[in-house]
């Protein structure tokens, strides 16, 4: 049983922690996309999108070169601050919210969009700040977007694989999320153990989508 | 009608490509250990120079998925392992053809290290050293180096002093790989693999395994391509077959 729950348990933090950072940083991005003008702004929008379309080996290939040990950031973080990125459970909650973001900016940017920017206008009138009107006005009439974008980041991160292979390794206990365990299972002939794993990580989806389906619904 | 005739186009098009994919030459699939990888692809040429209308098609992994993908029913006609006891698990199966089973080459495992290492350890048990963070070797499940170095890090009695240092790979290539990149601080792997690498990685020790390091080939038992198979075989065991791996840092069996 516990060859179920760690990776199980792992799969979650990562994932959780993951939609968390692509959350905060796809909504601010989004926001800012939704209602300024500028030259670039389709480069920009481009560039947040090409997480989903580029192959998860290709962003992991991307990552290690940026915060490898050797790597053009990687480097300073291991002489400043002694930190690696690479075989640990933190490398693979960054290859994660990378593969995620563009899922949480694409639904926030386009539920802005959607809110009739009278009402903001309106609340300005009543001199909102402009941090007020985001938090009291923008985000709450954007919030079903946003929590579909959320959730479909969730199950993104959760099964989240080639990327966080290259970034993370496979460290049983360590960073050996539910996905890399079934590759593993299932490369070693071990196939009972892969069908155990893959009947709890469809379980988990599951609940993610009918939960998602709820939370959508009662807003309505 | 101009959609149609455009469809009709495409639709042969690709009945073209898969086509020409299928067709043509006697086709051999070979699954072979990753350490392997530079040596067979040197001894496929030569062997379809040798025999003109034979295409050999490599399939190279750690031996322990081969082994998974040969039970799963993957259409292979020829295995060759890094280790005795993959073949092992493969005959007590039944999946190779008992009679063509021989060991054709033999290697040493060796410690590696980044080239910029300032570090120079000339025995296993220095490793323990704190200079040693991350040391990486094979999944010991299922990739055979993995398997050679724990039983040398156990005789050494050094098996709780590295436990958590271990950074696993899929192959002994991935391995070769996180060292050269200076991802890990050290690594054990081939000393075949090691020459691949000579401007990243150098040699710090060879280390004596218990079990020593010997490839078994083998026909596979489903294999629908028994005569070319066997061929294939007897080549690489062959003085030209030999010669290639001499060539690539193998010894004899």
């Amino acid at each position: 049983m516990p060859a179920l729950f760690v990776p199980l348990w792992l799969t979650l933090k990562v994932a959780l922690l993951a939609t968390l950072i692509a959350g905060v940083v796809g909504i601010a991005l989004g926001w800012w996309l939704a209602r300024r003008q500028f030259a670039g702004r389709s480069i920009v929008d481009s560039l947040l999108m090409l997480p989903m379309v580029l192959p998860p080996t290709v962003i992991g290939y991307y990552l290690i070169v940026l915060i490898g040990r050797n790597g053009v950031f990687g480097q300073y973080l291991d002489r400043w601050f002694g930190i690696n990125l690479i075989f640990t459970w933190q490398g693979a909650v960054i290859a994660a919210s990378v593969v995620s973001l563009p899922l949480v900016y694409k639904g926030a940017r386009a539920a802005f969009e959607e809110v009739d920017g009278r009402f903001a206008n309106a609340a300005r009138t009543l001199g909102a700040g402009e941090l007020e009107v985001f938090l009291r006005v923008s985000l709450p009439l954007a919030m079903r977007g946003i929590a579909a974008g959320l959730m479909l980041a969730f199950a993104r991160a959760t099964g989240e694989f080639g990327a966080t292979l290259m970034i993370a390794g496979n460290l049983p206990g360590k960073t050996q999320t539910l996905s890399i365990a079934v590759y593993e299972a299932v490369q070693a002939g071990n196939d009972g153990h892969a069908l155990w794993l893959t009947l709890v990580i469809s379980v988990v989806c599951m609940v993610v989508l009918v939960a998602s389906g709820r939370l959508l619904q009662s807003r309505h | 009608m101009r959609m149609s005739t455009r469809l009709r186009r495409a639709a042969v098009a690709a009945a073209l490509l898969l086509g020409s994919a299928a067709s043509g030459a006697q086709e051999l699939v070979v699954s072979a250990a990753a350490s392997l990888t530079n040596a067979f692809q040197a001894v496929g040429k030569s062997f379809e120079q040798a025999r003109p209308g034979a295409k050999v098609t490599f399939n190279f992994a750690a031996s322990g998925p081969l082994l998974a993908q040969i039970q799963q029913g993957a259409p292979v006609d020829v295995f060759a392992s890094a280790d005795q006891e993959t073949m092992n698990r493969a005959a007590s199966a039944n999946l190779i053809a008992l009679s063509t089973r021989a060991d054709f080459a033999a290697n040493t495992l060796v410690l590696i290290l980044p080239t910029a290492s300032t570090q120079a350890p000339t025995q296993l048990s220095d490793l323990a050293g704190g200079a040693f963070r991350r040391i990486s070797t094979g999944t010991p499940a299922t990739v055979p180096v993995g398997r050679y170095t724990m039983e040398a890090i156990d005789k050494a009695g050094l098996t709780e002093a590295l436990q958590s240092r271990w950074i696993y790979g899929e192959s002994v290539r991935q391995v070769l790989n996180y060292v050269a990149r200076g991802e890990v601080d050290a690594g054990f792997v081939y000393r075949t693999d090691a020459l691949i690498e000579p401007g990243k990685t150098r040699i710090a020790l060879t280390v004596p395994t218990g079990t020593p390091v010997t490839y078994p080939i083998a026909r596979v038992a489903a294999s629908s391509n028994a005569v070319l198979a066997n061929e294939f075989i007897a080549y690489v065991r062959s003085a030209p077959g030999q010669d290639i791996l001499q060539r690539h840092g193998f010894s004899k069996p």
